[in-house]
């Protein structure tokens, strides 16, 4: 178990290209770190420089303290579970977990038993024998990470390990992850495109565009205080709805009408011409449903219902918006920078699953404008942005992590209490 | 496919097979007919008798076939097995790594494959004599090498690109060394193709005829087909065609055994499963 350090790690391919460009990031030890952002922003490149299957061009790679930029694969101490697994099909599901053990010429019966113990942990005791073109995706993912967790490696890397496996099975997997990660205490990398993946699962989140980090931070960060634009729109599903507006004193005006705001918030936009208004779905609700109490807080405005889509427990509605030209086609740029490919410029806003609201009528809508963003549509700049709030959310998460880590160390350690000295020695020199 | 169709098919299909076949056909009947029925006319023997391969095997003929039986098993055997060890190595090379001159290698190695080898066997004739490799195996197998180890690497490189890259990566993350995770993943992942190569490369030193016949001069190193055309008749009136058609037969069947043998191996989609199904 260590820490990793990025220092201003620069990646150019051959023609020039720099895939990833002056990435800096400090990954605590024990921490589960999640590199996210859409295709082609470098985050598998970084995973494959941290490992070694990719040259770093310039900066320093820096795990447990050592550099390791010169350093073979196999002298990283590294275990990595691959997008397709990678598991070697003329091996049995018992060879392939043990294949890192073998190759560190281990005594048979110390194989066994790490196998076995690693195989319980991942519920494929079942499956030992078998070969891996006999198993289901979901049992090929465990002997992947089987694989993984065998050796006492300094850290897990994972590139996106989920993405073959269909939607349910992912979710369980992802659970699994969490469990398992929490539960050795290791420190983990985790590539993925999925932001549902990268909410859940990270400590920490960080997000690339481009090769360049964007903002790392706990998801409750990312999420309430996002840097920018790219990071608004990136995390959350449904995305964030992104209004023009123009200021006209302490109003911002929207095509949803007014919208006051408070006077920090208002001196921050002060002077400005034309801006956009980040607003979570959640943050609309049906007017008619709306507390008394809460009502105040918010503003309310009437509009024309596109389509409504009633999924039980929530019900999403579409409201369609007129926008200036420009703004019009930097919302399209923005969304096929995210991989995804928004036609109109419309409005979905969350409502209560009970709610009465009807396609293709009019009806009154409620916003909360309490926790909106104002960005800058040039710069893409988060005007309203309170770095002291995202800090303490931060600031939280990483008590929890700690708190987590001490607990999982704790069991670890009893648990070796009766083993040969050396290995329990080794965990509590990590732990100290 | 409609029913008229699917007549065509097989009527085209079976129109193929005899085609190709009816020449096999032909001189397996020829090595069963005795010395009289020979030019008869007849397709089938007119009561088939095992004289022409007592005649090779036991007979007058086994001091010239057997030993180039042995010759050319040995010779072949040794070729392929060299030139499989040899182009395992360098399709590794050129699927894998990105060197200077790799597209040279490649065509080079094209060009040596095309290369008439009538044009090249006198001289080697004389080089042979004077080095003195001439009618010894060495002197077959580094020709029959020059035959077949093109193909082999064009062959397995082809097989080791198929292989994905991952598998090899998996195993350096895993603690291997370049050389072991070729060792233990990739060249078992690349066992059809291996067997592939070697029996291509055995059949392309099989039937060499031109080496064979030039580059030799005994028993020494004589291989089969060289052997088979210096049979000779009972008397100077008399062809040798019953034994040569016998010798053509049993040279026929370690081809045939060796594909039957293999043939599931060089099927079998041993990646299947290994990357996502």
């Amino acid at each position: 178990m260590a820490s990793i350090e990025m220092k201003n790690i620069v990646k150019q391919y051959g023609d020039g290209y720099p895939a990833v460009n002056d990435v800096s990031l400090d990954i605590a030890d024990g921490e589960f770190m999640i590199l996210v952002g859409p295709s082609g922003c470098g985050k598998s490149t970084l995973l494959r420089m941290i490992v070694g299957l990719e040259d770093i061009t310039s900066g320093d790679m820096v795990i447990g303290g050592t550099r390791v930029n010169d350093k073979a694969p196999r002298d990283r101490n590294l275990s990595m579970v691959f997008q397709n697994y990678a598991l070697y099909p003329h091996m049995t599901v018992f060879e392939n977990i043990a294949f890192p053990l073998r190759l560190g010429k281990m005594a048979d019966d110390e194989v066994r038993r790490r196998v076995i113990e690693a195989s319980d942990v991942l519920e494929l005791k079942d499956h030992l024998d078998r070969k891996p073109a006999n198993l289901s995706g979901g049992q090929r993912q465990r002997v992947a990470m089987g694989r993984a967790i065998v050796r006492q490696a300094e850290a897990f890397l994972f590139d996106e390990p989920l993405s073959n496996l269909d939607a349910k099975l992912r979710g369980q997997m992802r659970t699994e992850i969490s469990r398992l990660q929490r539960r050795l205490g290791i420190t983990t990398v985790y590539v993925t495109h999925d932001q549902t993946e990268a909410m859940t699962l990270g400590d920490r989140v960080c997000v690339l565009r481009k090769g360049k980090i964007q903002q790392v931070a706990s998801p409750r960060e990312l999420y309430e205080q996002p840097v920018n634009l790219f990071v608004a729109g990136f995390i959350g599903s449904p995305p964030m709805n992104f209004l023009p507006a123009t200021v006209e004193g302490n109003n911002l005006m929207t095509p949803f009408g007014p919208i006051e705001l408070d006077e920090a918030r208002a001196a921050k936009v002060a002077g400005r011409d034309l801006l956009l208004v980040g607003i979570r779905p959640e943050y609309f609700e049906d007017a008619s449903l709306v507390d008394e109490a809460k009502r105040p807080v918010g503003s309310v405005f009437r509009a024309r219902v596109d389509v409504t889509e009633w999924l039980g427990d929530s019900q999403y509605a579409y409201i369609p918006y007129e926008a200036p030209e420009s703004i019009t086609a930097q919302l399209r740029e923005l969304s096929r920078e995210l991989d995804s490919e928004e036609l109109r410029t419309q409005a979905i806003v969350s409502i209560d699953s009970t709610s009465r609201i009807r396609e293709g009528r009019e009806a009154e809508f409620w916003l909360d404008t309490r926790k909106i963003h104002v960005f800058d549509p040039h710069s893409g700049e988060n005007l309203t942005r309170d770095a002291e709030a995202g800090a303490e959310l931060t600031r939280q998460a990483t008590e929890d992590r700690l708190e987590h880590l001490e607990a999982a160390r704790g069991r670890q350690d009893g648990a070796q209490d009766g083993q040969s000295g050396s290995r329990g020695g080794a965990t509590a020199v990590g732990a100290a | 496919m409609s029913r008229k169709e699917k007549i065509w098919w097989w009527i085209g299909g079976v129109a193929i097979v005899v085609y190709c076949l009816f020449p096999i056909g032909w001189i397996v009947a020829l090595s069963f007919k005795s010395a009289g029925d020979l030019n008869s006319g007849d397709f089938l023997p007119n009561g088939a008798v095992l004289d022409n391969y007592s005649l090779i095997l036991t007979g007058n003929a086994s001091d010239l076939f057997l030993p180039a039986l042995v010759n050319s098993f040995g010779i072949c055997l040794i070729a392929t097995a060299i030139s499989c060890l040899l182009s395992m190595f360098a399709a590794y090379a050129i699927a894998r790594l990105d060197f200077p001159g790799k597209k040279l290698v490649l065509s080079t190695a094209l060009v040596v494959a095309i290369f008439p080898v009538i044009s090249i066997v006198t001289p080697l004739f004389n080089v042979w004599r004077q080095i003195g490799l001439y009618d010894t195996w060495p002197g077959l197998i580094i020709p029959y090498l020059s035959l077949t180890l093109p193909i082999s690497i064009w062959t397995m490189s082809a097989f080791f690109r198929e292989i994905p890259w991952e598998m090899e990566q998996a195993a350096q993350v895993d603690g291997a060394t370049t050389w072991q995770a070729f060792r233990k993943v990739i060249v078992p992942l690349a066992a059809p193709g291996v067997f592939t190569t070697a029996i291509i490369a055995f059949f392309i030193a099989w039937n060499d005829f031109v080496y064979g016949i030039s580059l030799t001069s005994t028993e020494n190193a004589r291989p089969v087909p060289a052997a088979l055309g210096l049979f000779s008749g009972a008397s100077q009136f008399e062809d040798p065609t019953g034994a040569i058609a016998a010798a053509a037969v049993i040279v026929t069947i370690p081809v045939v055994v060796l594909v039957l043998l293999f043939q599931r191996r060089i099927v079998a989609g041993l990646t299947n499963g290994a990357v996502k199904g």
